[in-house]
Formats: structure tokens, sequence, C-alpha cells
């Protein structure tokens, strides 16, 4: 397959940079902050994207999507990137849609797809608990009774945890916290006795929450995949996330050079623009480069987790790439604006706020780079 | 497909059938950059063994040395997809190149793309063969980084050009046949203009070289003198004063292919050979590990970078400017490849002679690469080229 984008492909990331740079500009996101709106994204706006088929782009035509895969999916999100469009995307259409598809049953898959496609519904992933992304850890505890299980723990750095209508939860069914079986996958429905959701604000003005369970009890059918077995059954949906989750990554870091650039072009100091400065375009053009390191990455990773097989690899290098250009671009983007970028009126800092919670979901560069050295058998 | 599929069992059992094991490397690789077993082809070669000599004649015969370029001027005439078909079949049975050659690599493609119907004749199917060996003539003692300013001079006396100057950095001079030269044919104007391209014979009076001693220790590269040199005017390439333009498409091949030099044994492996795995089955000294996974992360996004390079490059994009991205990072990963091999291998890389070290090959390799983000233009001149032609940044 030749690594370049499709024309199908082509139209999506055209219509979807179109549609969001006039509905969902980076203003918007700073007017949710400012009102410190309680949802936290337009639900407006959501329906329109669904409507524009965002919600079900992992999800196949028997359930109402539209099916256009994990490039799809991350040329949308690179999109989003660029526009800070704040949205239950990842949360909803990327993360539980490829959890569910990975392990869901038939029933729970038609029950549930149709709604995450349409946008009607919000269904999330909890999974870390610590400050680092560590699957393995998982300690929440889910104790078998005569009709179900009880869940008891807690867990952090929920995706739209506080509107999500039903949360995915990873609860140790057996086994202790540092191994890999154990983990069981439940769905918890919104306003279940003893789940408490706390919305936790973060850097990036979005959607994140604490959630405790004081012995939620949920029946055996509220169980997604097979019992002990919810790790390893989720972990390709997992890497499918982390690379959706690096081309947000470039698309914040391309932004960023962009605005860096133009800046570049319009700013005078000493009475001429800075843009003739060496050692300014010396900065600029290594982070060029970097950035196309990361597409090139990205899109690899992208249309291996299409093609199928073990995607592991090419997840991590995705992700532990992007988190870093994206800690560069973020951190040169600042610098090279000078005092400006450190102001709140200006976007730059709405994009290093969202890059360090990006670089931190899902695991970290050291995290994904660790990996990638475990995959390649040193 | 179909065809592509014949075409690939066809490849596949002629190279059963003529591809010398001897010419086939060893699984293990190695370290050494394995200049010494390289066949450069020429009028002074000396074949290595009966089997490189064979390999050469049977690869050439078929076009195979220069398998896109036409038959008519030594190719086979093959597609680029049928190209990478013969690319990965020669990969699966480990093929050593059959020729390496600046005459393949810089030359041809500048005259495939300027020279005239005779010129191609006269000298692509000598480069197919390795019959000629090429060197290039570009910098000058004070012409590197800013090109534009050379000053070796070229006098018109009719059917010739009387040459004088002298170049310097010029690689493998002393070997070479013939050189590609850039010359002064005009000092008015700006000093991209009068700039010309020519070809001529090394072995003439008016030509010498002197190989320049390295810190690796060893001589690549000459100084080049011309001393009432003579350049006939048939083999001038494209037209008189207008070198420039062929110089910068020359420059742009030079470093896509400086940036491409094939997939090196992965750092991991020498570091696995080297230091082994502990019980958790991890390369026990954890910082150089997450070292070297970082390092293996950005050449592995570069390998993809030039993937989609050359796809994009294939669907009709224009390559242009990326090939300096292209030159920058691929040259600077490889001074820094070369450092992880020196922190790899401790204090026995650092051995600079005996057979140990089979004469000091790592901490030597290691000090050529100080030169790959000079030669073609250094890094800075390319993070230049990057701003002005592709950020658009002002001048």
């Amino acid at each position: 397959m030749a690594l370049v984008l499709s024309e199908e492909q082509q139209l999506l990331k055209d219509s979807a940079e179109g549609f969001l740079a006039e509905k969902a500009p980076v203003s918007q996101l700073r007017a949710l902050r400012d009102n410190r709106d309680e949802v936290g994204y337009s639900k407006e706006l959501w329906v329109e994207m669904s409507e524009m088929g965002f919600a079900g782009l992992l999800v196949d035509e028997d359930n109402g999507g539209v099916n256009f895969g994990v490039v799809g999916a991350g040329i949308v999100a690179e999109a989003m990137g660029k526009t800070l469009s704040a949205s239950p995307y990842l949360s909803s259409a990327v993360i539980a849609a490829s959890v569910i598809e990975a392990a869901g049953s038939d029933e729970q898959k038609s029950d549930l797809l149709p709604q995450i496609a349409s946008g009607e519904k919000i269904v999330t992933l909890a999974i870390d608990e610590g400050a680092h992304h560590n699957p393995d850890k998982i300690a929440l505890k889910a104790i078998k009774t005569d009709s179900g299980y009880t869940l008891s723990g807690l867990k952090t750095f929920v995706c739209d945890g506080h509107v999500a209508d039903t949360i995915i939860v990873a609860a140790r069914t057996s086994g202790e916290a540092g191994e890999s079986g154990g983990v069981s996958l439940f769905l918890v429905e919104k306003g279940a006795s003893g789940l408490i959701v706390d919305r936790t604000v973060m850097t990036d003005s979005r959607n994140w929450a604490k959630v405790t369970f004081e012995s939620v009890t949920v029946s055996s059918d509220a169980m997604l995949g097979a019992a002990d077995e919810g790790l390893s059954l989720i972990e390709p949906a997992l890497d499918r996330a982390r690379i959706i989750v690096a081309a947000e990554l470039l698309g914040v870091a391309q932004e960023c050079l962009d605005q860096t650039v133009k800046y570049l072009q319009e700013r005078k100091q000493f009475g001429v623009l800075i843009g003739t400065f060496q050692g300014l375009q010396h900065r600029a053009a290594h982070l060029f480069s970097e950035i196309e390191l990361t597409r090139s990455a990205v899109l690899k990773a992208m249309q291996m987790a299409d093609t199928g097989g073990d995607i592991r690899w090419f997840a991590s290098l995705a992700k532990a790439k992007a988190s870093k250009t994206a800690e560069l671009a973020t951190n040169e983007a600042i610098q090279m604006h000078g005092g400006i970028g450190m102001t709140d009126e200006f976007d730059i800092g709405f994009y290093i706020k969202r890059a360090r919670i990006l670089q931190q979901f899902l695991g970290d560069s050291n995290f994904h780079t660790d990996r990638f050295a475990t995959c390649s058998s040193y | 497909m179909a065809d592509l599929d014949g075409f690939r069992n066809e490849v596949r059992s002629w190279l059963e059938e003529n591809c010398p094991m001897s010419m086939r490397a060893s699984a293990t690789g190695g370290l050494a950059s394995g200049e010494d077993d390289v066949c450069w082809g020429g009028r002074n070669f000396e074949f290595k063994s009966e089997d490189q000599k064979l390999w050469l004649d049977r690869m050439a015969s078929k076009g195979w040395t220069v398998p896109t370029w036409p038959t008519e001027y030594g190719g086979a005439g093959l597609s680029n997809a049928e190209a990478k078909v013969l690319a990965s079949e020669l990969r699966r049975v480990k093929a050593k190149s059959p020729l390496v050659s600046f005459g393949i690599w810089m030359l041809g493609p500048a005259l495939l793309k300027f020279g005239t119907h005779e010129q191609k004749l006269e000298h692509l199917p000598k480069i197919a063969r390795g019959e000629i060996r090429w060197c290039q003539g570009y910098s000058e003692p004070n012409a590197g980084s800013d090109l534009a300013s050379l000053a070796t001079k070229a006098e018109d006396k009719g059917d010739h050009y009387v040459l004088n100057g002298q170049k310097v950095w010029t690689s493998y001079a002393d070997k070479a046949d013939w050189i590609f030269c850039l010359v002064r044919t005009d000092n008015t104007g700006s000093k991209h203009h009068g700039i010309s391209f020519v070809l001529f014979d090394m072995d003439q009076e008016g030509v010498s070289t002197k190989p320049i001693k390295l810190i690796s220790g060893n001589s690549p590269f000459c100084e080049t003198f011309f001393d009432n040199a003579i350049a006939l005017k048939s083999n001038l390439v494209g037209e008189e004063n207008k070198g420039w333009t062929i110089a910068k498409y020359l420059l742009t091949h030079e470093r896509t292919g400086i940036s491409d030099m094939g997939v090196p044994t992965p750092l991991n492996m020498l570091a696995k050979d080297k230091l082994g795995l502990s019980d958790d089955g991890q390369i026990s000294e954890t910082m150089l590990r997450h070292q070297i996974a970082e390092h293996e992360i950005d050449a592995a996004a570069f390998m993809f970078t030039l993937e989609r390079a050359k796809d994009e490059a294939k669907a009709g994009g224009d390559i242009g400017a990326f090939s300096s991205m292209l030159k920058y990072y691929g040259t600077e990963l490889n001074k820094q490849r070369h450092e992880m091999i020196l922190k790899v291998n401790g204090s026995d890389a650092l051995e600079w002679e005996g057979q140990y070290s089979n004469e000091g090959d790592i901490a030597r390799n290691w000090l050529r690469t100080k030169a790959n983000s000079i030669e073609g233009g250094t890094s800075e001149v390319q993070l230049n080229i990057i701003s002005k032609r592709i950020l658009d940044l002002p001048a």
C-alpha cells in the first residue's frame, strides 16, 4: 500500500478541516472554558459532527457507522488537533467504539455501537488508576456475587467521565495488581448506586473525571468480553486509540508550526521581519523536519492498524514520536512567539495545555519507548 | 499484478541460478561499512574475486545494474514497480550490490535529463557496465557551502575548453577515470550565471590529484588540479553558462541518495551481540536500552518518511526541497547512530589498530560519519533551504 492518503481519505481530510475551522475553532473552546460550561462541549455541534459521520468512523455499516477505519478516524483527530475542537469524539467514537468492537458480544455490539455512531449515547473507558498509564497495575476490585459483581476502587483521568452515559470499567476479577491477566471489563450506567463522578478541571479545559466505585453492583451480563481476559482483549483497541491520539498530537504540532511560521513572516524587530533571522529559521526548519517524520510514523501506524495483525510496535512508535514532537512544537511555538506566546489572549497556550494531556493519555513517550523496545525483543 | 508476479518469478529463478553464493552477504551482517569488498568498476579496478566480476557482468548483461534506464543506454527499461520487485528479490537473497558508482547514482540521472542522445549513447552504457569510474568536481577551496562562487576557469578554444583551477573534496579522484565538473565559462553577471557542466577524461597531462588524509586515517577525498586540462565541447552537458541548473538537480539527487543508504543492522542487534540480554529479556544497561529505543524510533520514522516521499513522487508530487529535509535528518541520524555504536562497544570501539578491531573499523567509520552533515551541502545549508523554499520565510 502506498504511504499516502487515498483520494477518498484526502476528501475526508479537506471536509473535516473545513467543517471544524468554521464550526469549532479554538474560540469555541475558549468560550467553554471562560463560561465554565457544565457540559464541556457543544451538544449541538456533536449532533452535527455525528451527522457528518464522525461518531461512526470506526463502526461498521451494519451497526450504523461509516467504517472509515483508523486512517479515517486519525485524519479527523488530526483536524481536531488543529482546531482543538471539544467533543466526546475521542472517548466515545474512538476508544469506546474500538473496545466494544474488540470485546463485546454480538448483542452488546448491536445495542451500543449504533447509539455511539449516531452520537446519542456517550460511552467512555475507565482504565487508569494513578498518575501514570499502566494497565497491568489495575487494582480496582470486582468481587463476584450471586447475581453479578460488586466494584470497588478509584479510576482517574477518565475521558468525558462526567458526561458519559455508560462507563466501561476495567476491574480486577483475579490475580494481583501487576499481572496482565485477571482483569475484566464491565459496563456501568450513569447514576448507578455508589458511582461517584468528580469532574477534574485539567490544563486543556476539556472533560476529565475521577470516578470512585463504592460497592457498585452490576449484573453478570454487564461484563464485556470473557472474564479475566479484559486486557488482552482490549490491547488492540487501546493501540488503535493510541495511534489516533498520536494523530491529534500531530495536528497540534502542525498547527503550532503553521501559526509560528506565519508570525515569523509578519513580526518585525530591529526594523526587519524576524523570519529573516537564521537563529529562528533553523529552529522552524528543524521543527518542520520532526513533524514530517511524525506524519510518516502516524500514517504508517494507521495503515497497519487497518491492515490487521500485531500493531503494538507501530502504535508505540507513533505515540512515542508524536508525544515528543508535540512537546517540541508547543515549546518552540511559545519561544518563537516571544512574550505574546505567554499571554492567555493568544491561542498558543491552549495548544501546549492540550498537548501535555494527550502526551500523557494512554502512555507517555517513556511508556511507549519502553514498550517499543520490548516489542522489538530487547 | 499478474504481470508483476510473473516478473517476480522470472527474477527469482534467474537470481537462484546467476547470483554466486559468495556475492550473498552472510546472515550475521556486521559492523563494517565494507568499502573493502565493494565493486566500484573502472579501467583500473581490481576485482576481489572471479565471482565479483561474474556477478557484475551477469547483472550488466540483463541491464539490472541500472534497471530503470532505457535499454539503448544499458538499462533494462523497467517500470518503477518492476524495479521495486527486482530490488526486493535482490534483498531476499541478500545479494551484494554488483556495482557501486557515482556514475549510476549521480551523473546518470543528470545525463538522462539534460544530455543529448549522443552523450547518453557515449557515456551511459559504460557506466552501466562498470567500465568507466566517475568522480564529481564541485567544491573548490573558496567555494564550499557557497558552491556558486566556484572559479575554475574554462577558456573557449573552438571545439574544446582549456581548464585551469583547483577542485577539493573530490571523492576518489585518484581512482576515477572521468570527471563531471563545474567550471566557469563566464565571469560577468551573477555568480549563478556563467557556470558550465563539462565531462572529461582524467587520464591527461593537465590533470593531477592529491589524496587528503582525514581524521579517520583514510583518504577518500582528493585535491584535484587542472593545469591546461582539456574538455571537448561535445562533452558540454546542457547549455554553456547554464550549468547551475544541472548542478542543483544533481545535488538534489545526491541529497536523496545520501539520506537513503539502505537499512543498516539495527542498533539493538549490535547491542544484544555485545551486551547480551538479562533474564527478563532486556538489554541489561537500562539507560542504553532507552537511548537505543529512542534512536530506533527516529530511524524507523525516517525510513517511513523515505517511503512516503517516494510514494508521493510516484503519485505526481514534487519532492524538490523536501530532499533537503531528508538529507538533513538522514545524515544527523547516521552521526547519532555511530555515536550509539561507540557507546554500545565502549572502550573496544576506540581501538585504532590491530586485528581484534579489524584495524579500528568502528572508530574509523564513526569518524567518517562526521562528514555526512558537511558534504553535499551542510546541515545548515539544508535548514536554510527548508526555511526559504518550504516554509517561505523571508530572505
